[in-house]
């Protein structure tokens, strides 16, 4: 329950600035998913909680109203006219559609941003298999289970699978999707800034599934760089060393 | 000896529900124990119960596989169709009672079959979904699983030929279509999916055994396969399986709280249409299981919106359902709290079940607790509940006795308070990233305290139902004799004496012109009970 308020709180402070943010200060030509994730998150539970408590009241009510007083007596719920009866259906209908629009509207914009990758990006590859990510970045280093971003550029994961099927899951970030054999999918997030991530497998991809875990570690811009530069260079050391011997 | 012959030998559509009854009720009690065990192992970081992942695997896929298909369907559109729908409808049986002997035996071959997992030396351990690539290479028994889905699966679709036939050709005259029971029109509604999707698991199932032994590459990629197309099979059944759960419970919910608020349901008619509702778009909106799957983008909003347009007709039943308290005079027996108990619960899951409709929060809700906690209130508890408080209903009909009212009510707020202490907890630690389907959670030390709390949950459910059973078995060999109809119920099962007799010398109730299944107060007037006439009238 407190993870519920503290989110809460949390949503509401998002819900007064990041409009602002983006619009004022045009920090950046996309929208966070993952901000965009707690708004409308927090717009759809107060959609279910009014219409939960609303039910929850009436039904309430009725059974305490409507409690037996009197061992053989009856129902006397009123015959509904037909005009009530398809208004019955009707209203609520309209209503529940109306809802589902709204929602619907919303849940796909915020797909869009999901699903289009702005330009800028990191891309890296991925290939999970049981129980390990390995990732490579566009100047071919590797890394397996520790990725290394820099703060303040999207990152693009490119995914499939060697094995089974695993799902790469960044609860801060608020994305996961499948990776599998014979098919690339992919996902991208917003580090905004320095700090490390959980990644773990979201999908039962076999008996040490629980253990298939990660971190992604957001550093610095400069720092990032600077690693990796160092990691390139270690690759190419690598080479020059492996070249007379072959 | 010879009892025992007449029960397995027996086309008596009251004692093949009463085996579907005592199959699935065994189910429940083992895979509900799986459940027990793995809150144990959960209730601490590290090994608790065991140190073997894979044992833990093995409690999962029990626990899902015979919760779903050993005991929900089963005793739904087994105990509770066979038992009441003759009755119900005026039929001196089913249609085919053969078949319907049949479908019991496939039953509990199937429930054998699936307690085989704790007898053979490699278990299966592929979930109740079987995904492949994993069911095909794990070195679990996947055959074991198919087969058990298998022999369920032909168990229900015999039951759908038998009950589609039965209802529309067997109501006695003058039950008409706009005066049968809500559970009837429900059941119809669940045996028409059922026989649609059933076939399509079947297939699924089929051709990842056919992979992993017969050599074939459906779901192989470097053959030319596609894993996908698995889920796709799989969840256009599982889907509408859903449904196949959710009507029926929902049914017998509404035959106890009329006969409790002894009240008329709230305009039939619209709750009717909300059961056609449903079973159009079941078949519509499978994709919400694969949002994370790596489908098309297309799809996954086309079927955003089939998925959130559901709530129309499941909110017209649930309009149906409170309306039906309105105006009522509502008993607080122990099967209305049991019913009550689900309104409550299938709010909130049905309520939590929208978030997941829309793709784009599902990124990050899918594979978590709040999964877990979303489809064990929609479906698994308020589906259990309904079992519960439909068995107390049923009670004193069956066994021509009364159960103890204050036991039954202990049993009910033990179960009530535990199932909100496990599945409220499960969703909020979800929301904060838990993912599903974990032996253990390293990478997640915070929710330990969460885990044990869930824990303590689990017993006091364990302590309710196990109450609720205790309840019945004493009140069957113990209890007050009932009588006939102990609940002032207008609908025709209460009309035979207690218990019913078998069904060739039974006599026929006479259905009069104003007679309606929920004609209670002004409803009722001059509506007269059907009287039983003579034997061969």
């Amino acid at each position: 329950m407190s993870g519920t308020l503290e989110r809460l709180h949390r949503l509401a402070g998002y819900a007064a600035i990041v409009p602002f943010s983006s619009t004022v200060f045009g920090a950046q030509p996309f929208d966070d998913p993952a901000r965009g994730w707690d708004r409308l998150w927090y717009d759809v539970l107060v959609d279910i909680s009014v219409i939960g408590i609303a039910f929850a009241l009436v039904a309430g009510y009725f059974v305490w109203r409507y409690r037996r007083r009197a061992p053989d007596q009856q129902g006397s719920s009123p015959r509904l006219s037909t005009a009530m009866a398809v208004g019955w259906v009707v209203v609520p209908t309209f209503v529940f559609m109306a809802d589902d629009f709204f929602l619907a509207a919303n849940g796909w914009k915020l797909w869009n941003d999901y699903r289009q990758v702005p330009a800028e990006r990191l891309e890296v590859k991925l290939e999970s298999g049981m129980y390990a990510w390995d990732y490579t970045y566009p100047n071919g280093v590797k890394v397996q289970n520790e990725l290394r971003v820099p703060a303040g550029r999207p990152v693009m994961l490119r995914m499939t699978s060697r094995d089974t099927i695993h799902s790469h899951f960044i609860p801060d970030f608020r994305v996961k999707e499948d990776s599998m054999p014979g098919r690339v999918t992919y996902l991208w997030f917003y580090p905004d800034k320095p700090g490390e991530h959980v990644v773990t497998c979201a999908e039962y991809c076999g008996i040490m599934h629980s253990y298939m875990s990660g971190k992604i570690i957001v550093l610095p811009a400069a720092e990032f760089d600077a690693w990796y530069q160092q990691q390139a260079q270690r690759i190419a050391g690598s080479n020059r060393t492996k070249t007379p011997e072959a | 000896m010879s009892v025992l012959k007449e029960w397995i030998f027996t086309t008596d559509h009251k004692r093949v529900g009463v085996l579907y009854l005592i199959g699935s009720l065994a189910a429940f009690a083992v895979a509900g124990l799986m459940a027990i065990l793995m809150r144990i192992e959960l209730s601490s970081l590290g090994p608790t119960l065991t140190a073997n992942p894979a044992q833990y695997n093995v409690w999962l896929y029990f626990h899902g596989a015979a919760m779903i298909l050993g005991f929900q369907i089963p005793a739904l559109t087994g105990f509770f169709a066979n038992y009441t729908i003759p009755l119900m409808i005026g039929a001196r049986d089913v249609a085919f009672p053969r078949l319907n002997a049949f479908s019991v035996w496939l039953f509990y071959a199937g429930i054998v079959l699936a307690l085989l997992t704790f007898v053979v030396p490699d278990p299966p351990d592929v979930m109740w979904t079987g995904y492949p690539p994993y069911s095909t290479i794990t070195s679990g028994n996947t055959a074991l699983y198919t087969f058990t889905v298998l022999l369920l699966g032909f168990a229900s679709i015999l039951g759908g030929v038998n009950f589609l036939t039965t209802i529309a050709y067997m109501r006695a005259p003058g039950v008409t279509w706009g005066k049968l029971n809500i559970f009837v029109w429900c059941t119809f509604g669940a045996f028409i999916m059922q026989l649609v999707f059933v076939p399509v698991l079947g297939t699924a199932v089929t051709l990842i055994t056919f992979d992993k032994y017969l050599g074939t590459n459906f779901f192989d990629p470097s053959k030319g396969g596609d894993v996908l197309t698995y889920q796709n099979l799989f969840w256009f059944y599982s889907h509408p399986a859903v449904y196949v759960i959710f009507l029926p419970y929902i049914g017998v919910v509404f035959e106890v709280v009329a006969t409790f608020a002894k009240n008329h349901v709230f305009n039939y008619k619209m709750v009717v249409a909300g059961i056609c509702g449903i079973v159009l778009v079941s078949g519509e909106v499978w994709v919400h299981h694969l949002y994370v799957s790596g489908m098309a983008d297309w799809i996954r909003i086309g079927q955003m919106i089939t998925t959130l347009l559901i709530s129309i007709p499941v909110g017209l039943m649930v309009i149906g359902l409170v309306g039906t308290l309105y105006k009522g005079s509502i008993d607080f027996r122990t099967p209305m709290l049991w019913a009550l108990g689900v309104v409550f619960l299938f709010l909130i899951g049905g309520l939590t079940g929208i978030p997941l409709a829309i793709p784009s929060l599902t990124l990050h809700l899918s594979d978590t607790y709040y999964v877990v906690g979303h489809f064990h209130y929609v479906m698994a508890v308020a589906g259990t509940f309904a079992i519960f408080g439909g068995v107390y209903y049923y009670f004193p009909k069956m066994t021509g006795r009364m159960y103890n009212e204050t036991v039954g009510k202990i049993a009910f707020w033990f179960t009530f308070a535990g199932v909100n202490i496990v599945f409220w907890t499960m969703m909020d630690i979800g929301l904060d990233g838990m993912p599903r389907r974990y032996f253990d959670y390293a990478q997640f030390p915070q929710f330990q305290s969460a885990q044990q709390f869930m824990t303590f949950g689990a017993g006091l459910i364990g302590v309710g139902f196990a109450l609720a059973v205790v309840n019945w078995i004493h009140g069957a060999l113990r209890g007050q004799r009932a009588p006939d109809n102990p609940w002032g119920s207008k609908s025709l099962e209460w009309t035979t004496p207690t218990p019913p007799p078998p069904s060739p010398g039974r006599e026929m109730p006479v259905i009069t012109a104003d007679w309606h299944p929920y004609g209670y107060g002004d409803r009722g007037e001059g509506a007269t009970q059907p009287a039983p006439a003579s034997a061969g009238a």
